[in-house]
């Protein structure tokens, strides 16, 4: 036996998990910040984020306000984004909009992110789960998505609407369904990653030595498939506000006393003639958050995957 | 081949009345009553007649078996007998799946908005595989290049900003401000002379444009990229040290390659298209199938919504199919099991 067959072993008995992960932090993090898309991407969402949320200290004008005197009006400089037909002010619905589209993404992805590594995970370990999983989750992806948010939401709007109130109410809704609808690519990629860790030495070992099948999916599997589960992450993110926005786009999102990104596009999107400029600052804040997630998303994979560094 | 056609087509069976199962359960399962908009002067006998007649408060499973019955059977037959003209013996008295609102059978109103539907949606899926195919390939043949970083931020973009804004913006500039083209599509247009076929063309620029720019985006990242897969590929090698000249080379060695999985995403796409109408058609007040059943919503038809709805499930499950099948016999080397 040679020095290498010797050491191998050892080495390999290891969950690559503190030591390894903390190394590659710095690794990943290096190689993220020379991806330019990246680094602007995260200065640009870094930015929206803050914008939206220090914005109401700064410009402390209530976004319900309405004021049908001024109604209708231009940029100027007491009211920059301006006001809409019911001379509510745009740039506090805007920032007061960014707010609950922000959160229903992140809420959203973490449901469809907890619920993907569950079912990836399971599947992936349990050789008897696989077959019914996959199946189910082949079957989600056949439901005709869209179609299917809109009638859930218009049919069990109003009964949510009145046992959790309007604004509860109808992000537990949405966020819920965006989540139960878009597990399945992380899923598939999680089944995927664990089907070929589950061969390792590191998991056998930790078998061994008596851990129990939770124990080594929590401590020995999960640490070593964060990388696609962080990627779509952020694909599911930016999914999620671009889902939302849809929503309330169609009418059957949130209602209009709730003001989202997508909601104020709808609203303004019959005032194009007077007041153009009200949709287009809604659509700039979705387009920007939506762009900076995904570019943030692409430096991601590549940094933690040198195969695919300069390819997609 | 036929082993493997077999196999999917059984799998596809299951799959289908699990989905129908969801869609059905889903609307019926949800509080709602169809006689909820009618006038409140209807005496509460009448109204309950009306919901009789309607087969409201049956059972769930013969709701759901009558549906499946008019869907699987009656409908085809229907939709068989209005194209060719033949009539079916003993089959007059069926009943055909009716929308609560128009009270019109529902394939019938699908029939009617289909072609609005095709012409805008489709016209701009086939204008994005146009556009998407030199794209992808002439920034992969010079990667790095200003091409080929322009095409890849310019594809970033078009895919991450959704096309209700996009289409709201081309409605400001062109519409509103340049006043080239109406902002509202015309359905009822028919093309019978030059004018009205220039007018037809202004009222389908915008929405095609804007559509076939997303899709555009979508595929042409995915083109370069198998591409860039099949570019470094030893038989590329082989080709160009044949002395075969470079256009040889990547237009009918490389492409021929990469085109495999490229066109399985495209069959993939297709039911995407009919669901991306949903949007496309509110942005451009298009007369469509999307906004057939974003009305159907609004006035819970629910007979209408549950028809829609399952009919694209129906178009994913085939063209998975397809698209499995197509990648086969492009691909000699894929073996079915």
């Amino acid at each position: 036996m040679s020095d290498i067959d010797l050491a191998r072993p050892t080495e390999s008995l290891q969950a690559p998990t503190s030591a390894a992960t903390r190394k590659g932090a710095a690794e990943i993090w290096h190689q993220f910040s020379r991806h330019t898309g990246a680094v602007i991407g995260m200065i640009v969402f870094v930015t929206i984020v803050a914008v939206v949320l220090l914005g109401p200290y700064v410009y402390p004008v209530k976004a319900s306000e309405t004021n049908v005197r001024a109604r209708n009006q231009g940029p100027s400089v007491e009211r920059p984004f301006g006001t809409d037909n019911l001379g509510r002010d745009l740039l506090a619905q805007n920032l007061a909009g960014g707010r609950v589209s922000l959160a229903v993404g992140v809420s959203a992805m973490l449901i469809s992110i907890v619920l993907g590594t569950i079912v990836g995970q399971v599947a992936g370990y349990f050789p008897r789960l696989d077959g019914p999983l996959m199946r189910l989750t082949d079957l989600f992806l056949a439901l005709p998505i869209l179609p299917l948010l809109l009638v859930i939401i218009m049919l069990f709007r109003d009964t949510l609407r009145s046992s959790f109130g309007p604004q509860t109410g109808i992000f537990l809704l949405i966020v819920t369904v965006i989540g139960i609808t878009s597990w399945m690519n992380t899923a598939r990629v999680v089944r995927g990653d664990v089907l070929a860790l589950k061969e390792r030495e590191f998991v056998t070992a930790a078998d061994a030595l008596g851990s129990g099948h939770g124990r080594i999916m929590w401590f020995h599997i999960l640490p070593n498939v964060m990388s696609p589960i962080l990627v779509s992450a952020s694909l599911g993110m930016a999914g999620a506000i671009i889902t939302e926005s849809a929503l309330s786009f169609l009418g059957l999102g949130f209602p209009s006393d709730v003001p989202t990104w997508g909601r104020l596009l709808f609203d303004g999107k019959d005032y194009l003639n007077i007041t153009p400029m009200r949709v287009v600052w809604p659509g700039l804040f979705i387009s920007l958050t939506v762009l900076s997630i995904n570019f943030m998303g692409d430096g991601l994979r590549d940094a933690l995957d040198p195969r695919l560094r300069g390819r997609e | 081949m036929a082993r493997f056609l077999v196999r999917r087509l059984l799998v596809a069976i299951p799959t289908l009345i699990a989905i129908s199962f969801i869609i059905f359960a889903v609307l019926d399962l949800a509080p709602g009553d169809p006689t909820g908009n009618l006038p409140l002067t209807i005496p509460a006998e009448v109204r309950e007649q009306v919901r009789r007649s309607l087969g409201v408060d049956d059972p769930f499973l013969i709701k759901y078996a009558k549906w499946a019955r008019q869907f699987f059977v009656y409908e085809p037959i229907s939709l068989f007998e209005n194209a060719t003209g033949i009539t079916f013996p003993g089959q007059e008295g069926r009943l055909r799946i009716l929308s609560w609102q128009t009270r019109s059978p529902v394939s019938d109103l699908i029939v009617q908005r289909l072609p609005q539907t095709l012409w805008v949606v489709g016209l701009a899926y086939l204008l994005g595989i146009v556009i998407a195919i030199p794209v992808g390939v002439y920034s992969a043949y010079r990667q790095y290049s200003i091409f080929d970083q322009v095409g890849t931020l310019v594809s970033m973009i078009g895919f991450s900003v959704p096309t209700f804004f996009t289409g709201l913006l081309a409605i400001i500039v062109f519409s509103v401000h340049l006043k080239w083209f109406p902002s509202i599509y015309d359905t009822t247009l028919v093309v019978r002379d030059w004018p009205s076929f220039v007018q037809q063309l202004r009222q389908m620029i915008m929405p095609v444009t804007v559509l076939a720019f997303f899709n555009a985006s979508q595929l042409s990242r995915f083109m370069r990229s198998t591409m860039l897969d099949n570019i470094h590929q030893d038989y590329a090698r082989t080709a160009r040290s044949k002395g075969l000249k470079e256009r040889v080379v990547i237009l009918q060695h490389v492409l021929r390659n990469s085109l495999i999985p490229v066109v399985t995403l495209i069959a993939l796409g297709i039911p995407g298209v009919f669901t991306g109408a949903i949007i496309t058609e509110q942005i451009f007040r298009v007369n469509g199938l999307g906004d057939l059943l974003i009305r159907g919503i609004y006035n819970s038809d629910i007979p209408l919504v549950q028809t829609i709805t399952f009919m694209f499930a129906v178009l994913i499950v085939f063209f998975n199919i397809l698209a499995d099948v197509a990648y086969g016999y492009l691909d000699p080397r894929i073996r079915y099991v």
